[in-house]
């Protein structure tokens, strides 16, 4: 069941997106973020996604960046995260799950007196990092942890 | 408010306020399938969300279908006082919406 789901996926599906995403992601690296960007949101790899949403693909780690999530995630489905970017300037987090099938979760802009804070909870396919991408004062920041996920919430 | 899909709470504490809000959405992904029918059942989820603090917008996001069912968000805004205004509103990918307020305590 799973392996013909896999295959019809890699078949029908990845193909197509990834080149659209990677052809989007080459000609337009820098989105306009008030459009919801629907190429980084379908991107199946982190490098598209992080490229469709933030404009680069790497982002140094920073010590700045606190991300609360658990070692072990019993539900994949509902997985609580929490981010808190100590630096000045905070315009956004972002929060991917790299090896999700679309590894983009959500990306928050911040204005006005809002700090550099975000909880939020989650779907997590599998086992893999979660990374939180801050950018602060135009500068991108970048902080990752693994979070063990026992039973992955992403279409089972 | 009481079918709203939104619950704000914001609480004052130390001159920051903390915002915590749930959303009642069945975010579907779009990628799993019906176990009886073995049909895909289809995507539902909230694209974007913003809030603003006395109408003007603290935090807006942007959402794929991977943040869990019925979300919960949480946010701080400094220098908010008690009796402000915090609202937020969503729109989701079939266009439906809905929005609330709640008052700063």
């Amino acid at each position: 069941m799973n392996m013909k789901r896999r295959v019809f996926l890699k078949g029908s599906l990845a193909s197509g997106m990834v080149a659209v995403a990677v052809g989007a992601g080459l000609i337009t690296p820098r989105q306009v973020l008030a459009a919801w960007p629907k190429e980084a949101f379908e991107a199946k790899n982190v490098n598209d996604a992080m490229k469709g949403i933030v404009g680069a693909e790497l982002a140094p780690a920073s010590d700045a960046i606190k991300l609360d999530a658990p070692d072990i995630a019993e539900n994949g489905a509902v997985v609580p995260i929490k981010i808190t970017a100590e630096m000045a300037n905070v315009e956004s987090i972002t929060i991917f799950a790299e090896k999700n099938q679309t590894p983009l979760i959500a990306s928050f802009n911040f204005s006005g007196n809002a700090q550099g804070y975000i909880s939020t909870r989650i779907k997590m396919g599998q086992t893999s990092n979660v990374i939180a991408v801050v950018k602060a004062g135009g500068q991108l920041h970048s902080a990752r942890k693994e979070v063990k996920v026992t039973i992955g919430g992403c279409g089972g | 408010m009481a079918n709203s899909s939104i619950k704000i709470r914001a609480k004052v504490k130390g001159g920051v306020c903390e915002v915590k809000a749930l959303i009642n959405h069945p975010m579907e992904t779009g990628l799993r399938k019906d176990k009886k029918t073995g049909k895909v059942i289809p995507a539902h989820y909230i694209q974007e969300v913003t809030c603003q603090h006395n109408g003007k917008d603290v935090v807006t996001g942007m959402w794929g279908g991977a943040i869990s069912t019925n979300p919960y968000l949480s946010f701080m805004v400094d220098g908010a006082k008690k009796g402000d205004t915090i609202s937020l509103s969503w729109v989701d990918n079939t266009g439906a919406k809905d929005s609330d307020e709640g008052e700063v305590k």
